[in-house]
């Protein structure tokens, strides 16, 4: 694709920046997608409606109608705040979320970049997220936005041990970092997958990746740094109309990508469960939309269900709890792997 | 799965033997924040996340209730305002008017009155634990349940409105009696309430109440031992919640509750120390329990009759005569001082509020504890800032 546009526009620059916009095809339509999903799961949960009038059928232009609302929105900046740090946080935190999207594997034939340390490519540049997070609780000049960007970095950080201890458990078994070649490991019938591989170490390492995935993304009942009832919005108490909804858009993102990431280490990726029935490239793209839609669908359903931790019982699950399985499970899958 | 924090010495971290302090805070919680339930302003010292000290300030809805009374025609009129002290709960208010002013004049009320004002109160009972544990779900972050608690209290202001044709502020229950006798269909649409409930109940404690998050996040938090809560006057689920068995319906009766057969709920520490917050907020779940018992009970047997006395329009107690009666509102003890001077209107009134007295308690069990807690246990107390600043 990189040598088609290059043949098209004849400069190089602009090829990158076309390239590095792809993921956005993907990323506003599922934001826009998971956000009416998200209101129509708590709805159904919730013994309600939810929209039903925007757009006709079930209200499905209800967050076209949103953005529309919130692009006119005033863009509040609190007079006292750190006004460079308050207008780039936002974006900081998007970058952090949609960097991930360049090594993410759409389909055996669409990957933004096949490059060989894939996995250590997103578990590094999602930390961006928490730079962001800290920019914009910060700059606010808020206590309370003070208060969420210290439980989002703390949370973050400490959540970050558990993940990477999990997905060490995938690579040690696939014997590389390459996502493609990942998702190659694990072709075949579902059983192949690698979250029914050494049972029950890469499975009960694949719950520990899903629960650190939800405080990653802070999501409840991991959402202590906006915990609305106790910070009033946290980290972005002090945002208002595309600043605010960038960082939901961030949040969407984050959710879908971590879905991914989770599918395509644990389950089969863009593999068909059949085998190579229903397989190939564009069905390929089905599977692992669907795959990371399951997950997203999961998060939510959670989020309305679950009551929300106190930030020192949030450390007291990474640290004594998933951090210790997990170890248990590298070491394991580690001796299994060399025996 | 999770340790349990007790409240920790504020402004020391002992790192390597040595004790550093660190720098206190001061933030305020309201009267905006989404948790503080209505107006009220908790000023808040904190060291990290860890409260030192609480400082509740209100007045922000001041709307001088008691002055406004004394300044009415007569004492009739008064209802309406006791209607919008506890809006949650104006049922139970203008019962405890009404009730001290019927004891001021020596106005006994037909038993049909009687029981349909047994089978109002305890509606309304329902209805503002209703929104009390919907919105302490929210407060520790669980959304679904506010929700669904709700749309079962749709049902009771259904009731209600088919009754009286208001929906939040009924004066309903007068001097002398009831405004209008019980519409048609209310018996049947009542037990189908009752009916309809029960199982509610249980999904509620499926979700919320034994959901192992909110234990921990309630459980030995904002512990309030039964002598403080006495010193301090606490009463209604605050003070049974700390295992006092003290409830006005049946030690100091009113009303016909003594022809009901229902039990008085006292917090045991099931999940904790005994008066936490999961005690406060499990004995207002069995309360409804027991509420419904007591409709099913009064609907079988109402009798007919008359719903308004025949009572001078003009109502003049002797000079000099006050009462203070005493009735059990949802929050708890809701008293009503009236003094006569022999006029058309009362002389002096005073409310004695169970909110405004169960929020003096905060500052005694909000020491030590997070910024989180001062949320949840704040959410525990119940408060209806209408009645706090009356």
């Amino acid at each position: 694709m990189e040598q088609l546009l290059k043949n098209i526009l004849q400069n190089d620059i602009l090829v990158y920046i076309v390239l590095a916009a792809l993921p956005l095809l993907f990323v506003l339509p599922y934001a826009l997608f998971a956000v009416w999903w998200e209101r129509k799961v708590s709805a159904h949960m919730q013994d309600r409606l939810g929209p039903m009038r925007v757009g006709g059928w079930h209200g499905w232009a209800q967050t076209i109608a949103d953005i529309v609302k919130l692009i006119q929105k005033e863009d509040i900046v609190p007079a006292a705040a750190d006004k460079k740090l308050h207008f780039l946080a936002p974006y900081a935190v998007f970058i952090g979320s949609y960097a991930a999207f360049a090594a993410i594997p759409f389909s055996s034939a669409y990957i933004g970049s096949n490059i060989n340390l894939g996995i250590f490519y997103i578990v590094a540049v999602s930390s961006i997220v928490v730079v962001g997070l800290l920019m914009a609780g910060w700059s606010s000049n808020n206590k309370w936005s003070l208060f969420g960007a210290m439980r989002s970095a703390a949370q973050i950080v400490s959540y970050e041990i558990p993940t990477i201890i999990s997905i060490l458990c995938v690579v040690m078994i696939a014997g590389t970092m390459n996502l493609q070649e990942i998702n190659h490991a694990q072709t075949g019938w579902f059983w192949n997958w690698f979250v029914f591989q050494k049972f029950p170490f890469v499975f009960i390492a694949f719950i520990i990746f899903f629960v650190a995935s939800l405080a990653e993304t802070n999501r409840t009942p991991f959402d202590i740094p906006e915990a609305e009832s106790e910070l009033v919005a946290g980290y972005h108490t002090e945002y208002s109309g595309m600043k605010f909804a960038l960082f939901f858009l961030a949040e969407y993102a984050n959710m879908f990508a971590v879905s991914a990431i989770a599918s395509t280490l644990f389950l089969g990726g863009w593999n068909s469960p059949f085998g190579d029935f229903l397989g190939g490239p564009i069905l390929g793209f089905f599977w692992f939309a669907a795959k990371g839609m399951f997950f997203v669908t999961i998060q939510m359903w959670l989020r309305w269900t679950l009551p929300r931790l106190r930030v020192d019982q949030l450390m007291h699950v990474s640290w004594k709890v998933l951090t210790p399985w997990a170890f248990v499970c590298m070491f394991a899958i580690g001796l299994w792997v060399m025996m | 799965m999770f340790e349990t924090t007790s409240p920790i010495s504020p402004s020391t971290i002992t790192s390597s033997g040595k004790t550093i302090r660190t720098e206190e805070m001061i933030i305020n919680m309201g009267p905006q924040h989404p948790s503080t339930h209505g107006v009220l302003r908790l000023e808040l010292v904190v060291d990290g996340e860890i409260v030192t000290d609480v400082i509740p300030h209100i007045g922000y809805l001041h709307r001088c209730f008691e002055k406004h009374s004394e300044r009415m025609a007569n004492y009739q009129q008064v209802i309406p305002y006791t209607d919008r002290m506890d809006y949650l709960a104006s049922m139970n208010m203008d019962w405890g008017y009404a009730l001290a002013v019927e004891r001021l004049c020596g106005i006994k009320v037909n038993e049909r009155v009687e029981y349909i004002r047994v089978i109002m109160a305890e509606l309304q009972r329902i209805g503002s634990h209703l929104i009390a544990l919907g919105t302490y779900g929210l407060d520790v972050g669980a959304f679904t349940p506010f929700l669904l608690m709700f749309r079962d209290r749709e049902y009771i202001l259904d009731l209600f409105e088919m009754t009286c044709g208001a929906r939040l502020l009924y004066n309903y229950i007068w001097v002398g009696g009831v405004s209008h006798d019980l519409p048609l269909n209310f018996i049947q649409k009542t037990k189908e309430f009752c009916n309809y409930f029960k199982p509610n109940i249980i999904e509620c404690n499926n979700l919320l109440t034994y959901n192992e998050i909110f234990i921990k996040r309630t459980a030995n938090v904002g512990i309030l031992p039964a002598d403080v809560a006495i010193n301090y006057g606490c009463s209604g689920p605050m003070l049974r919640g700390s295992g006092i068995n003290w409830d006005l319906r049946r030690d100091d009766p009113y009303g016909i509750y003594n022809k009901f057969e229902w039990d008085v709920i006292v917090g045991k520490g099931e999940m904790g120390t005994l008066g936490d917050c999961w005690d406060r907020y499990m004995c207002r779940v069995r309360e409804m329990e027991q509420s419904i018992r007591i409709i099913e009970q009064a609907l079988e047997q109402i009798p007919e009759g008359n719903v308004q006395e025949s009572i001078p329009k003009r109502i003049r107690p002797n000079p000099g005569t006050d009462i203070y009666t005493r009735t059990e509102s949802p929050r708890g003890e809701l008293g009503f001082y009236i003094m006569s001077d022999g006029t058309n209107s009362p002389y002096r009134v005073k409310a004695r509020s169970p909110a405004f007295v169960n929020l003096s308690v905060l500052p005694e069990i909000c020491r030590g504890y997070m910024i989180a807690d001062v949320v949840a246990i704040t959410g525990s107390v119940d408060i209806v800032l209408g009645e706090v600043d009356r």
